[in-house]
């Protein structure tokens, strides 16, 4: 049972790299089990755990490559070592060939590009936080996709941003559109009127997508980070771009989307609403709707759906379903559940706002909704919108367990993301039925998916295939969550659907 | 480089990280240049932070 490492010192690569390369030599005749990863403390315990430790593996530090594989014969693991130079050697190339030059630091970047305005960062936190400050020093406004950095390094690179009239999107900022331009993972969506201010990613997503589904477009999105609206950082990113939206000539209506901000900020944030002089949209997810200024919505689609009304001078009132008929249809054609909703998400504020429609719904105990994409289950690993084997192996997992009578879960498209991502999702949720039926069983999955018809992996395709696994495939997030409400508490029909026509 | 200058247009890019994003940026016409980053100072990332401290603070006074 030959295992074997080997490191390759002082050769970096990224997590997306190293979970491609992965990926392809486990396709491997032979191979059971490989990893490539740098060698960070993380990462050493990941390969303990997976019993691909070994005398090598152990002195490689948080700059080198490890390679380990087991396989059934040393033919086999020597191949597939040899593969993996090779496959990393033809990345190398194929960016070469792409972007020309590879500087080595930021201020030979810019001798290349002087006229750039704007860092895009995803290296690891521990790192982030000192190119971040470099880049703001250099004048340039930056998008903060990196996680795990510190919360003290957040606010002095805010301060300092602010200081300077540059802006800081991030840390952990997933999304943004600047001037048409979709940064990190984003939807392919129109230009539009409408600007959002964003402190989550999948919101911003969320919200461009309905848009674009609605017919209009956004200006420009602005992510700000998860944490700009606590009280430790005060909003200071969320209340430049407010300010800066407002005086945008393009943008006719402002949508912001967070969680509730601290109340130490709040007066701050209503300040800045009131001041817009143009009409704002609020979708502060747990916050009790309020009267203005702004207009407070409950949920990721009813901001778009509001906002679109409100351009247009329409009427508007949020609804639970969008079609209650063919609700009524597959709730009856699927018969009641009984116990245990289980979201699977890979968007963090998916599963908050799945959560907080569950909860009251459903009472304690009978919803329980895990963000995969959060920092505990993506230590090591890379973030579940790019690699869905984790989540799908969760969903397998609830096929076995006879608690779970419902599966919720999202799928979230958009450029960056895995190229198909509903494949993997199918296949899980397919064999998590069948082993429930087996079991003499019946479980239910719930699905909705963040995208547009532009996005490279089609939005109906990617449907398509979730509903041919068995799926039932609801407009939106909110929309689905209510759906999986109702498979087990039948007795809210009346409510959430009105009567019977 | 103010902020309505910065949304006036396509932005112009530097990408540190995920090669992806760098691919992406300029399959959309984007004018971007990809860093070659690798972790500082070995990968010791207090060290790393000491390092960048030092460096700019040498660049702020070189400036003025």
């Amino acid at each position: 049972m030959p295992v074997r490492a080997v490191v390759r010192a002082a050769f970096y690569q990224d997590s997306v790299a190293l979970m491609r390369v992965a990926q392809e030599l486990r396709a491997r005749p032979g191979v059971r089990e490989a990893a490539a990863l740098m060698g960070t403390p993380a990462n050493h315990e990941l390969l303990a755990a997976a019993g691909l430790a070994t005398a090598e593996t152990k002195a490689a530090g948080p700059g080198d490559l490890v390679l380990a594989v087991d396989a059934e014969t040393d033919a086999a693991v020597a191949a597939a070592l040899a593969a993996a130079d090779g496959l990393f050697a033809a990345r190398r190339q194929a960016l070469e060939a792409a972007v020309r030059v590879l500087p080595r630091t930021l201020d030979s970047a810019l001798r290349h590009l002087p006229e750039a305005n704007l860092v895009a960062i995803s290296i690891p936190g521990a790192y982030a936080a000192a190119e971040a400050l470099r880049a703001l020093r250099r004048g340039l406004h930056i998008f903060l996709f990196s996680d795990n950095v510190p919360l003290a390094d957040e606010v002095a690179l805010k301060r300092e941003a602010a200081r300077r009239g540059l802006l800081c999107m991030g840390p952990d900022c997933g999304t943004a559109y600047v001037g048409g331009i979709g940064l990190g993972f984003a939807n392919v969506v129109p230009r539009g009127r409408v600007g959002v201010v964003a402190a989550s990613g999948t919101g911003l997503q969320a919200v461009a997508s309905h848009l674009a589904a609605l017919g209009e477009g956004l200006s420009h999105g602005i992510g700000v980070g998860g944490r700009d609206l606590s009280t430790h950082v005060g909003g200071p990113m969320t209340l430049f771009a407010l300010e800066a939206l407002g005086r945008d000539p393009a943008t006719a209506l402002v949508v912001l989307v967070s969680k509730p901000p601290d109340p130490t900020v709040l007066p701050r944030i209503e300040g800045a609403l009131a001041g817009l002089r143009k009409p704002a949209v609020v979708c502060c997810l747990g916050a009790p709707t309020r009267e203005g200024p702004g207009r407070w919505v409950a949920t990721l689609e009813d901001a778009a759906e509001a906002a679109v009304a409100t351009i247009r001078g329409q009427a508007w009132h949020p609804r639970a379903f969008a079609d209650p008929t063919r609700v009524r249809a597959r709730l009856a054609a699927l018969g009641a559940r009984s116990d245990l909703v289980l979201g699977l998400y890979t968007g963090g504020t998916l599963a908050h706002e799945a959560g907080l429609l569950l909860d009251p719904l459903l009472g304690p105990g009978r919803a329980r909704v895990l963000d995969l994409g959060a920092d505990e289950f993506t230590i090591g690993r890379p973030h579940p919108m790019l690699d869905p084997e984790a989540r799908a192996a969760r969903v397998r997992e609830a096929g076995r367990d006879p608690a779970v009578g419902v599966i919720l879960v999202d799928l979230v498209l958009g450029r960056a993301a895995h190229p198909d991502p509903a494949a993997p999702l199918a296949a899980a949720i397919r064999d998590a039925r069948t082993a429930a039926e087996a079991a003499g069983r019946s479980l239910a999955a719930v699905a909705s998916v963040v995208g547009t018809r532009d996005d490279p992996q089609g939005l109906a395709g990617q449907v398509a295939a979730l509903e041919a696994a068995g799926a039932e495939v609801l407009p939106s997030n909110a929309q689905a969550a209510r759906f999986a409400a109702l498979l087990l508490r039948p007795d809210l029909a009346p409510s959430l659907l009105g009567h019977s026509p | 480089m103010t902020l309505e200058r910065l949304l006036a247009g396509p932005p112009k890019v530097i990408n540190l990280g995920l090669e992806a994003f760098a691919l992406e940026l300029q399959a959309a016409g984007v004018p971007v240049v990809h860093v070659d980053w690798r972790p500082p100072a070995g990968g010791d990332p207090r060290l790393a932070a000491l390092l960048a401290k030092l460096d700019d603070e040498g660049d702020e006074e070189s400036r003025q």
